[in-house]
């Protein structure tokens, strides 16, 4: 019996490849029917592979093939630019998919959860028996080990998350923060959007044209606020969200200073992502206002994307270890009967519920 | 204190329980010293400078063991720590154990005095700390330079809310310490006095700044660390006055 993987994924394919082989309702008989004990199909955005365990060596033009989405015994076998790794490799490959190091962002977390969600509904199908659930056990566990052990998922790294996760270092809870968004673009709903995603109720959008403040506050459950009134918003919100297409800064240090006297115990927070700028700069010099604009957040950003990639090797460590251990482990199993294979040894027991 | 300390050069920091039990731990071994001192003497261990810098030391560790868990401050053990260790380790080295002449007569109104006082202190003294973390914060959301300490360090409204829970809790001790004092019976030096109302006072104007929100919460932060280095002069002052007073 042999582990294999078979795919494709942002590396080596673009999207229009990868969309041509996300499988088919029958991939799985058909994967089946080439000779797989055990055969899983891991589907997300950035990359589709078959996971699987086979008597005799399945193809990867075979599994090209079942992973088609139109039913095709023709595909050529040059059409995509399939990788194949087997036993250890395979399970390092794995290792460092689960864990997020090959990921477009390295260190992302949600690869983990669709990993286990396949893994989950694979087993209760039947599709993944002792071999792959032995493999999958070894991945989710390496993963943990992983983010616990290194720096790898630390930070944020897009604008939009640096600019919830400070304002989270500021108010903690976001669920009573009253935020404002100045413009109605594009961008100004992405980050409303983030922060409505971490409990914001209170979300108020101000723009020239009102009918455009109207759709977007009624795309994000706020209200809308005359154009002529956001000034005076200032007194009372704590988030202020600024990308207007306006040539000139809105907000001033001076008149900033004479709004901020009635709250001097509550911190403003001012996210300026317009390009040019809607905020004057010396605003950050006030007592109790942190002003970003989008180059300090891209900053962050990218220091924390460059802190993921330090982080790399230490992570590659823990799981070349574990691949060592895992062929050890595996060895020893296929060295064992059939029958005893159908129990997995303690320590890798089938994923709980809550684990999911 | 020095594995915190290790683990965030390394970046590799994880909050959790270590500090506060490293710090429970701590409070074990300080309240047994104490107790033995104390039924040695037959009276609260406060004879002499030494008693009072552990007694101190153990003050933080309690007002710590009480508010740290309530806020979730975690940070708060790594912070809360270096102090402990710098008052107790004070005590040790410095030759400041010194025997109070003659058997002092329990009094039990100085005693109470003395004692409420000093959990006054450790409350200050934990209000200081929240005061020092909420400026490393605030320091790094200003320049934008967000190191690893950065997000271990609770977000500034909670460690806000800290401070202001911290100077009205110690506020409130120190004033009944303070009213104590006048009970003890005896003659207390004008000196002392005055400096002991002074604190009061400096604290009573940190809370009522607050309170009316004449001071920010950057300014109120400073303050605090102001306010115990003056208390803990002034501790150190009456405690230091009462011992060359003493008759030999």
């Amino acid at each position: 019996m042999n582990l294999f993987c078979v795919g494709l994924s942002h590396h080596n394919a673009d999207v229009e490849t990868r969309e041509r082989f996300t499988g088919n309702p029958e991939t799985d008989c058909v994967l089946r029917d080439s000779g797989c004990a055990e055969a899983l199909v891991l589907t997300t955005c950035n990359r589709v592979e078959v996971y699987g365990a086979a008597e005799a060596r399945v193809s990867t033009l075979d599994i090209a093939r079942c992973l088609a989405r139109k039913i095709d015994k023709h595909v050529p076998p040059d059409s995509a630019p399939f990788y194949r790794y087997e036993d250890k490799q395979c399970a390092q490959h794995l290792f460092r998919v689960a864990s997020g190091l090959d990921s477009m962002v390295v260190g992302e977390t949600e690869i983990l959860g669709q990993a286990k969600k396949t893994y989950e509904s694979a087993r209760q199908s039947g599709a993944a028996g002792p071999y792959l659930h032995r493999l999958f056990q070894r991945a989710f566990r390496v993963a943990k080990q992983v983010r616990t052990h290194t720096d790898i998922t630390r930070g944020a790294v897009s604008v939009g998350s640096v600019a919830v996760d400070l304002a989270e270092k500021i108010f903690g809870n976001l669920a009573s923060c009253k935020v404002l968004v100045l413009g109605a673009g594009e961008t100004s709903e992405r980050t409303a959007r983030a922060l409505l995603s971490r409990g914001v109720a209170d979300l108020r959008v101000s723009n020239r044209s009102a009918e455009r403040a109207e759709n977007l506050a009624a795309l994000v459950a706020g209200r809308a606020i005359r154009f002529e009134e956001w000034p005076e918003q200032c007194r009372e919100i704590d988030i202020l969200v600024t990308s207007t297409s306006s040539d000139a800064p809105l907000l001033g240090r001076e008149n900033l200073m004479s709004m901020l006297r009635d709250r001097i115990d509550r911190p403003l927070f001012i996210i300026d992502i317009a390009v040019p700028r809607d905020v004057d700069p010396n605003v950050n010099e006030l007592d109790g206002v942190y002003l970003y604009d989008i180059d300090s957040l891209r900053s962050i950003a990218d220091q924390s994307l460059a802190l993921r990639r330090q982080q790399v090797a230490a992570a590659e460590a823990i799981i070349a270890q574990h691949v060592a251990d895992f062929g050890q482990s595996i060895s020893r199993a296929l060295n064992r009967s059939p029958r005893d294979s159908e129990h997995p040894p303690v320590g890798e027991t089938p994923l709980r519920a809550s684990e999911l | 204190m020095a594995r915190t300390g290790a683990l965030l050069r390394a970046k590799k920091f994880q909050p959790g329980r270590f500090n506060f039990l490293a710090i429970g731990l701590g409070f074990i071994f300080q309240t047994a010293f104490l107790s033995i001192r104390g039924h040695a003497l037959g009276r609260c261990p406060l004879t002499n400078l030494f008693e009072v810098f552990i007694f101190l030391a153990w003050s933080v560790a309690l007002i710590y063991m009480l508010v740290g868990p309530v806020y979730r401050l975690s940070l708060m053990g790594a912070f809360t720590a270096p102090l402990v260790v710098l008052l107790q380790g004070f005590a040790l080295i410095a030759p400041i154990d010194q025997p109070h002449p003659g058997k002092l007569p329990a009094n039990s109104w100085l005693e109470f005095h003395a004692s409420i006082s000093l959990i006054a202190y450790g409350a200050f003294a934990l209000a200081c700390i929240a005061g020092v973390m909420y400026l490393v914060q605030e320091r790094q959301l200003k320049t934008h330079h967000l190191h690893s300490i950065f997000y271990h360090l609770p977000p500034l409204t909670d460690l806000f809310a800290a401070i202001t829970r911290l100077l009205w809790f110690g506020f409130a001790l120190y004033t009944l310490g303070l009213v104590s004092g006048f009970f003890v019976g005896q003659p207390l030096p004008w000196v002392q006095v005055a400096c002991a109302i002074g604190v009061w006072v400096l604290y009573a104007a940190i809370l009522q700044g607050q309170h009316w929100r004449r001071f920010s919460p950057k300014r109120v932060a400073a303050l605090c660390i102001i306010g115990f280095s003056a208390a803990l002069t002034l501790l150190w002052g009456i405690t230091f006055t009462a011992q060359m007073q003493s008759p030999p």
